[in-house]
């Protein structure tokens, strides 16, 4: 069976590029940059996130089907969150009661 | 009969087939992990966006370093997990424990820091509540708390679970249940593991660091 092994040096490399992302995220907290700060803190975590899921889950040498389970996943949680904020949004578009 | 044969269940063709199917049954639970979490990531944004001041606000009472020491720690915790997966797909037995008992301790040393910092609320009075007092906040703070307890407080069940989880991989090692040829437990507790980490990695950033500039 073709097990597929992650060298120890690829898994520490990629911890260490993990705990500077963390520093980077702190850092980059403390910086005024307007209303963009929450787009680069989600961003930063997004790309911990996949490096977690490539490396460390091996998603890498994963079957086409593990990777659309996991991709269908991500696509309801912005589906949710999405649809929430856009009703949330655009409530007050309409001056009519019961909005 | 080999020890391979023996370990792949008759309803598979074999050994590949079955840790295909055991990897795409965890992925799967793991999707229905991010729409729980999903849930209360969904009320953080809409909450966070109608009262942005609010939510800065109450967001500085929470201790940032211990936050970010933490993550380092679940990040290590990662590491190890990655190292106890790696020294079961080469077959090495005492790998695999090293790996998953210094796992267990990193996860206990993370609900220990989280533990602190639930006890530090609940004597600044910072839980939600009648007891609830944060001066000249904005009442919608409460609101931030609430989610703040919700949000780490289901991610620390699932580290528990994870201890649990890790341990029970630990017996199984040391009975010499797994070998080169099979290691689907460890791999699969692996991945939940990693995932409790990812729920981290956000929930960092979202609860400790908003408004800190």
């Amino acid at each position: 069976m073709a097990s597929h092994v992650t060298s120890r040096l690829v898994l520490f490399v990629i911890f260490f590029v993990l705990v500077g992302l963390t520093a980077l995220t702190v850092w980059v907290a403390y910086q005024d940059l307007g209303s963009w700060n929450a787009p680069v803190a989600v961003a930063i975590a997004t790309l911990k996130a996949m490096l977690v899921i490539v490396i460390f889950m091996e998603m890498r040498f994963g079957q086409p089907l593990t990777w659309f389970a996991g991709a269908s996943g991500v696509l309801f949680l912005l589906l949710l969150i999405g649809m929430t904020m856009a009703d949330a949004m655009s409530r007050g578009w309409l001056g009519v009661p019961g909005k | 009969m080999s020890s391979r044969t023996s370990t792949v269940a008759h309803q598979f063709d074999d050994a590949e087939q079955q840790r295909n199917a055991s990897t795409l049954g965890i992925w799967v639970f793991l999707v229905t992990e991010i729409m729980m979490f999903g849930g209360l990531f969904t009320a953080y944004v809409l909450y966070r966006s109608s009262y942005p001041e609010a939510f800065a606000a109450a967001s500085h009472h929470l201790n940032a370093t211990l936050g970010a020491a933490n993550t380092i720690v679940l990040l290590s915790s990662s590491l190890s997990m990655a190292l106890a997966v790696r020294a079961s797909q080469v077959g090495s037995r005492w790998g695999t424990v090293a790996g998953l008992v210094v796992t267990i301790v990193l996860g206990c040393i993370f609900l220990g820091v989280k533990g602190y910092e639930y006890a530090s609320k609940f004597e600044e009075n910072l839980v939600p509540g009648p007891f609830f007092d944060l001066p000249g906040a904005e009442p919608q703070s409460e609101l931030f708390f609430s989610l703040y307890f919700a949000m780490t407080g289901l991610h620390a069940v699932h580290m528990v679970i994870g201890v649990g989880v890790l341990a029970t991989l630990v017996v199984m090692a040391l009975r010499r249940r797994f070998d080169a040829d099979y290691h689907n437990p460890v791999e699969i507790g692996g991945l939940y593991w990693h995932f409790v980490d990812i729920v981290w990695i956000y929930l960092f950033p979202l609860l400790y660091l908003l408004g800190r500039h």
